[in-house]
């Protein structure tokens, strides 16, 4: 093995969680298990923290590479190496994962049933995403792509309610489908003379000089088809609802939190820096995508009954706002579009996961999810409600939150070369304010319910993921350089490929 | 016969000597638990003669050049003997049931494997045809064995249909002989490039294509690929466990062997694999999508198998369809992947098949796939390794069947089968469904009466572990699988 450059930290970022589940699944019984867990992901929010600030104080490009370059060497058949390396686009997603991976354990922590697995499956689930964020071998990208695929299957499937079984099958098969397509794609490439690596720096900087297997645009819509179901794009959404429903809280969040982002990010590393050509011919069906996305989403969102469900079809709303941002590609020169739809992601993956944790330790309470039954919770749990009520406020977009700074940052980015697109789309976030105002006056507030006279406020240990979610929150809001400063860094290089 | 020629010989002689010594140890022994272990130590043989014939003098042909022990044929010695060592160590568990004729049954495998041995080193139509008569008359016994009419209906349909599919093969071979004068398969493709651009070019006339679509029917029923599977769910259900998950894996690697080697050598000209290779995807398309649509309403878990068996013969197929398009001296993903995919197969599969033989057994031969209901309370480690097996027959890291799919899909966008490479991924798609159903199965809450610990024999968990170990470490790390296949390949490729 030929090892070109070695730093290890996140080869570990990657491993600690997975060998901290075969760990789990060894060593740990009973109580001692969810502590273990715990501790696993709060070292590894230490190292992803880590990572995010030794790359603020990096001078920009690739930090903290891990690349051997003969995974499986040339000679036989497919040149595939281990490549890893955050920029600035990645950064913030990995710091996002190591937040939400030990909110998630808190999120389980009344999880009596069948613990030890639960927490093996939310570890390895969280050490593939971290995979996905960091590779820059367009297979191992792949790889940890389809390897997040089983935990989180079992997770629905196992710890869900309702049509638990149902749901996750639909989740695996539409996530699936959609990297079949994009194995297509990423096999097109390798092997189009004049590319054959797998390499996404080096495609990026090839395929303009190669003669492609497949047309360029065809390789462009076949990954981004991948792509699409995970954010997840109208119409490939429908699988996001059920899952996210029948899902376990920790589930949720991860899911909402982390894993549509790994759509997000595709469309960043892979749709638009290495097919620029492709993003300036698309632009226009991404932004209209995103508007349907946005005005689809939230029209079915207000019809929602079901705290969750409708957390759920919010999240095809706000994800529009991503898509919308990365058109802005094509059009105007500025990053702001694309730097708001980076910045989307994380504070999409912050707020809606504060949104599925309450709701899930609101439901660990009343053992109901339907905005109706509910009512005067405020009186009962005021942490829980004003938790509820931050995290609701920001994704309508509050000021002072890190949502407005994103949606803001998208409208200015994306109306010069967008206009009629971004003007629908704004209507977006009036819907949104209504469907989130009133779902919190009708659930939190308004007359007291008297089957929920004897229930309790969150405990100490719920407490820490809020603190947690909300100290994001309000961080990123008045003082949103901290992350949009490196998605700038990260996205420049985009831009000047496509200019 | 020079003593030379014996040597290159040795690992065949010493697979039936083995066979041999096991039924003279049946008389003897009282205790038939000895007969896989002697069987199982004794497998050392063959393998040693075959590890030093690797090292052989480059002088590898032998018997009038009818034997050939190259890399190519070493790499599927070794998967052979691998395969048979798993099947005993399954086989002692199982091989209880059968009593008093347990000495037949061993030496029955053994038997078969050494036709195996030869096949895989045959050059020659007859040798080719001889050995595999020799693979598959011990195999129809084999599939009879249970003794009960399900086992009897299996061996006898396997031994009528491979009859038939042998006189399909020897048709076919009769025409190639009629044609080229020479059975001789090197020598075959002299002739034919001789004759090609004189006045009697063989190749206008058809014959000679007839006759090669009869000898790829023949061997289609080998690797059970539509349109000649349909012997394959049946003759699964119905044999003992361990012989199908031999027929699965050993049988089916054999059957490509021979098909690489018929289709390198004798048959190695752009006129004949054109044609050759689209009939090739044709097939494979099929195969897969039959394979793996009717699986999906299986219930019994080995018919699923059979299923799912002649789905990814389907997949390796690809393999094959993309070989001729193959422009020569570059290092392509495809030949190597088919041999990757085949040794990777194996693992997987006979994992699964050691898994399956422990929960059978454990629930009074119940082979349904409800059977497997509750199975992680029962037996965490057959879980997590009948989990990774399904995964890995699905195509999902971090799994050697994930590596193999990408290289045999890989190959074919190599070679400009898109198309066939699309439909590929769109099979392993639907293939999720029903391999996943095992695994929902085995994770779900039993409410049946079996909620004892499950714990399988020595031999059966070993076999499972190895399985897995190998599922495993060559899902993250094949390079060196990969490379012996690339050795092997590179022998017969001209």
């Amino acid at each position: 093995m030929s090892v070109a450059e070695f730093n290890g930290i996140l080869t570990l970022a990657i491993f600690l969680p997975i060998a901290g589940s075969i760990a789990i699944a060894i060593f740990f019984s009973g109580n001692s298990v969810k502590w273990a867990a715990a501790v696993i992901t709060g070292i590894e929010l230490v190292i992803t923290a880590y990572i995010f600030n030794t790359y603020r104080s990096s001078d920009g490009g690739l930090t903290l590479v891990d690349h051997i370059t003969n995974w499986i060497p040339a000679e036989l058949g497919l040149h595939i190496e281990y490549y890893l390396a955050v920029d600035g686009i990645s950064a913030p997603l990995v710091l996002l994962t190591g937040l939400l991976g030990l909110v998630s354990v808190f999120a389980s922590w009344k999880i009596t049933h069948r613990t030890k697995e639960h927490f093996m499956w939310l570890l390895a689930l969280q050490g593939a995403v971290i995979g996905v964020f960091t590779s820059l071998d367009f297979f191992l990208f792949f790889l940890f792509w389809e390897l997040e695929l089983i935990p989180m299957y079992f997770l629905i499937s196992i710890w869900g309610s309702g049509r638990k079984e149902y749901s996750a099958m639909k989740f695996l098969i539409f996530t699936i489908l959609g990297s079949a397509f994009m194995l297509i794609g990423i096999l097109a490439l390798y092997f189009s003379p004049g590319i054959n690596t797998f390499n996404m720096i080096e495609i990026a900087q090839l395929i303009p000089q190669s003669e492609l297997i497949i047309p360029a645009s065809w390789l462009f819509l076949l990954t981004i088809i991948g792509f699409a179901v995970k954010l997840p794009v109208v119409p490939f959404h429908t699988w996001l609802p059920d899952a996210h429903t029948d899902a376990p809280t920790a589930a949720s969040v991860m899911l909402a939190g982390v894993l549509l982002k790994m759509g997000g990010y595709g469309l960043l590393r892979v749709s638009s820096s290495m097919f620029p050509d492709q993003m300036l011919e698309f632009g226009w069906l991404l932004a209209t995508l995103g508007v349907i996305n946005i005005i689809y989403g939230a029209a079915i969102t207000v019809r929602q009954s079901d705290l969750k469900r409708l957390i759920a079809y919010s999240s095809v709303s706000h994800m529009g706002f991503v898509l919308l941002g990365l058109a802005s590609i094509a059009g105007t020169s500025s990053a702001l579009g694309v730097t708001g739809a980076a910045l989307q992601m994380f504070t999409h993956g912050t707020i809606t996961g504060l949104l599925f944790l309450t709701i899930g330790f609101i439901y660990d309470r009343t053992h109901t999810r339907q905005i109706p039954e509910l009512g005067g919770l405020v009186s009962r749990m005021p942490i829980l409600t004003v938790s509820l009520v931050i995290a609701g406020l920001a994704s309508l977009g509050l000021p002072g939150t890190s949502g407005f700074v994103a949606e803001i940052t998208i409208f200015l980015g994306t109306f010069p070369a967008w206009q009629i697109h971004t003007v629908i789309g704004a209507l977006g976030v009036v819907l949104t304010a209504g469907y989130i105002l009133w779902m919190i006056q009708r659930s939190v507030f308004g007359p007291v319910n008297k089957k929920y006279s004897d229930i309790t406020d969150a405990s100490f240990v719920e407490t820490i993921p809020i603190a947690i979610l909300i100290i994001a929150i309000i961080g990123v809001g008045v003082y949103p350089s901290l992350i949009s400063d490196m998605l700038v860094e990260g996205i420049t290089p985009i831009l000047n490929a496509v200019r | 016969m020079t003593l030379h020629e014996l040597y290159l010989l040795s690992p065949e002689i010493s697979m039936a000597l083995l066979a041999g010594v096991i039924i003279i140890l049946d008389l003897i022994f009282k205790n038939k638990k000895l007969l896989p272990i002697v069987g199982f130590i004794g497998l050392l043989v063959p393998l040693f003669f075959s590890i030093s014939l690797t090292n052989a003098d480059p002088n590898n042909t032998g018997f009038y050049s009818a034997l050939i022990v190259d890399k190519f044929s070493l790499f599927f010695k070794y998967l052979i003997i691998f395969a048979v060592a798993i099947v005993l160590l399954i086989s002692i568990e199982f091989g209880k049931k059968f009593g008093k004729i347990q000495g037949e049954y061993y030496s029955l495998v053994l038997l078969s494997a050494s036709g195996m041995l030869l096949l895989v080193s045959a050059t020659e139509l007859i040798t080719i045809y001889i050995a595999l008569e020799l693979t598959a008359l011990p195999t129809a016994a084999l599939a009879a064995f249970g003794r009960n009419g399900r086992s009897s209906e299996s061996g006898l349909k396997f031994l009528l249909l491979s009859a038939i599919s042998s006189a399909i093969l020897l048709y076919g071979m009769v025409l190639t002989y009629g044609f080229t004068g020479t059975t001789y398969l090197p020598e075959i493709v002299v002739r034919i490039q001789e004759m090609i651009g004189t006045s009697e070019n063989i190749l206008d006339s058809g014959a000679l294509l007839f006759g090669i679509i009869l000898i790829t029917a023949g061997f289609g029923f080998k690797i059970s690929a539509v349109p000649f599977q349909m012997w394959a769910p049946d003759v699964y259900e119905g044999a003992p466990t361990p012989i199908t998950g031999f027929l699965s894996v050993a049988s089916k690697a054999a059957g490509f062997a021979i098909i690489l080697r018929i289709f390198y050598s004798a048959f190695d000209i752009t006129a004949i694999t054109v044609d050759w290779s689209s009939l090739v995807a044709i097939l494979s398309a099929i195969s897969m999508s039959v394979g793996n649509l009717v699986a999906i309403r299986q219930q019994n878990i080995k018919r699923m198998l059979a299923y799912s068996t002649i789905a990814q013969a389907g997949y390796i197929m690809v393999g094959l369809a993309a070989l001729s398009t193959l422009p020569g001296g570059q290092d392509h993903a495809g030949p190597a992947g088919i041999l990757f995919y085949l040794a990777g197969y194996a693992m997987t599969n006979l994992a699964a098949f050691a898994v399956i033989t422990a929960v059978a057994n454990n629930n009074g031969g119940d082979e349904s796939i409800s059977s497997f209901g509750g199975l992680l309370k029962r037996s965490p480690t057959l879980t997590a390794i009948m989990t990774l097996s399904m995964i890995s027959l699905i195509g999902i890291p971090p799994t050697v069947g994930f590596m193999a799919k990408i290289y045999i899909f890989g190959s074919a966008m190599d070679t400009g089968l898109e198309w066939l490479a699309i439909i590929g991924v769109i099979n392993s798609v639907i293939s999720a469904y029903y391999y996943l159903r095992v695994v929902k199965v085995m994770f779900s809450e039993s409410d049946s009466a079996l909620n004892t610990k499950l714990t399988p024999e020595f031999g059966t968990y070993t076999a499972a572990i190895v399985g897995f170990i190998g599922t495993f470490i060559f899902g993250i790390y094949p390079t060196p699988i990969i490379d012996l296949a690339q050795t092997a390949i590179k022998s017969i490729m001209l």
